[in-house]
């Protein structure tokens, strides 16, 4: 069912937009071809920053440290029926967001896009953010030398968003 | 810290290649990842041009405004402190519901604009308000429509279904910012406590 909904959800955004968009005069086309192009210059300037995580991560796995790593933490996490696989990607979503999406890249790669591991990363990098990144930008823009609690609240939240992904992808995808 | 790791993963990696013998498959790996790397910003270009043209659109036709319209009253709660006209509160709606498309270029700006004006709120302090911690909380938990970037990369390795993940992605989303926002209530009222 719900796997149904995901197909709708987007073709369903796309006729609202456009549909209002005619409704309210914007020249949709233009508009569209505008807005393109900043998505050109997004990707264009991710690469470096993708290129250089995913080169560091392939390394470490094709050396066999990760497998070493993975097989390491295994019986504890078998415990709890959580696949291995996903704690670098659990451990650095916080941190990094390129780190994250390389690694997200690389288990999607090595256990396949429609693998029960593949939907767990995929959901687990769209659902949150890089607490680190999203802390330093607003509070370093504005001058915010005391934190408070915004750390430990925003790591406690990654934390029961990494729980929530598990939870939601075992009951949706089950495996 | 992204320089810590992305060294450490890489150095690791090696030195433990030359005890594991597989020298061979890290050399390999090294330009064969690069060009994987490129391949896959190539697919990006096509979703995110896709996505940020269509957004635009939305942007211009105002229904980014409109989605603050729905939820303000929702946030007038989540964020006491702040006056319900006060102009912090319209940045914060709007940072949100640029985050709840994807827009994430257009909502760090707004987000920026938004710390400012707490910022004022607070007798210009150096020290975090409370809504300020609200505030980062929910935009750590990210509340997403379209995952659009993990959505390429499963094209780009041949999902057979690559929009599968946004129903799972929405509901975790959905639990992550309940989350957030439950412990950052727990933590302002125990510091409540404290202080009285």
């Amino acid at each position: 069912m719900l796997v149904h909904i995901s197909n709708w959800i987007i073709p369903l955004i796309i006729l609202t937009v456009l549909l209002y968009g005619t409704f309210k005069k914007v020249p949709t086309y233009e508009t569209f071809v505008e807005g393109g192009k900043e998505g050109v210059k997004m990707a264009v300037s991710l690469l470096p920053f993708l290129l250089g995580m995913i080169v560091s991560i392939s390394i470490f796995r094709a050396s066999g440290a990760l497998d070493a790593f993975v097989n390491l933490i295994d019986p504890v996490l078998s415990i709890f029926n959580i696949p291995s696989e996903i704690v670098p990607l659990a451990v650095t979503r916080p941190i990094s967001g390129t780190a994250s999406l390389s690694i997200a890249t690389d288990l999607i790669k090595t256990e396949g896009p429609d693998s029960f591991v593949g939907q767990l990363a995929s959901t687990m990098q769209g659902s949150t953010d890089t607490t680190l990144y999203v802390l330093t930008v607003y509070f370093g823009a504005v001058g915010i030398k005391k934190m408070g609690n915004a750390l430990k609240v925003g790591l406690l939240a990654d934390f029961v968003g990494i729980i929530a992904s598990l939870f939601v992808c075992y009951l949706i995808f089950g495996s | 810290m992204v320089n810590i790791i992305w060294v450490a993963l890489a150095a690791i990696g090696i030195i433990y290649a030359f005890f594991n013998g597989t020298i061979e498959e890290v050399n390999e790996v090294i330009f064969s990842s690069a060009q994987d790397a490129v391949a896959l910003t190539i697919s990006l270009v096509s979703v995110l041009v896709f996505w940020l043209g269509l957004m635009r659109i939305a942007e211009k036709a105002g229904l980014l405004d409109k989605l603050a319209y729905v939820f303000r009253p929702i946030f007038t709660r989540l964020f006491p402190e702040i006056p319900a006209n006060h102009p912090a509160m319209g940045y914060i709606l709007s940072n949100f519901s640029a985050n709840l498309f994807g827009l994430g270029n257009a909502a760090t700006p707004l987000g920026i604009k938004a710390m400012h004006e707490m910022k004022k709120l607070n007798n210009d302090s150096i020290e975090a308000s409370r809504s300020m911690i609200t505030f980062l909380a929910l935009n750590t938990s990210s509340v997403t429509l379209v995952p659009t970037t993990i959505i390429a990369i499963r094209m780009q390795y041949d999902s057979m279904a690559p929009t599968e993940i946004v129903s799972s992605t929405i509901i975790a989303t959905f639990i992550s910012t309940i989350g957030a926002i439950l412990i950052d209530r727990y933590f302002h009222y125990q510091r409540q406590r404290r202080l009285i």
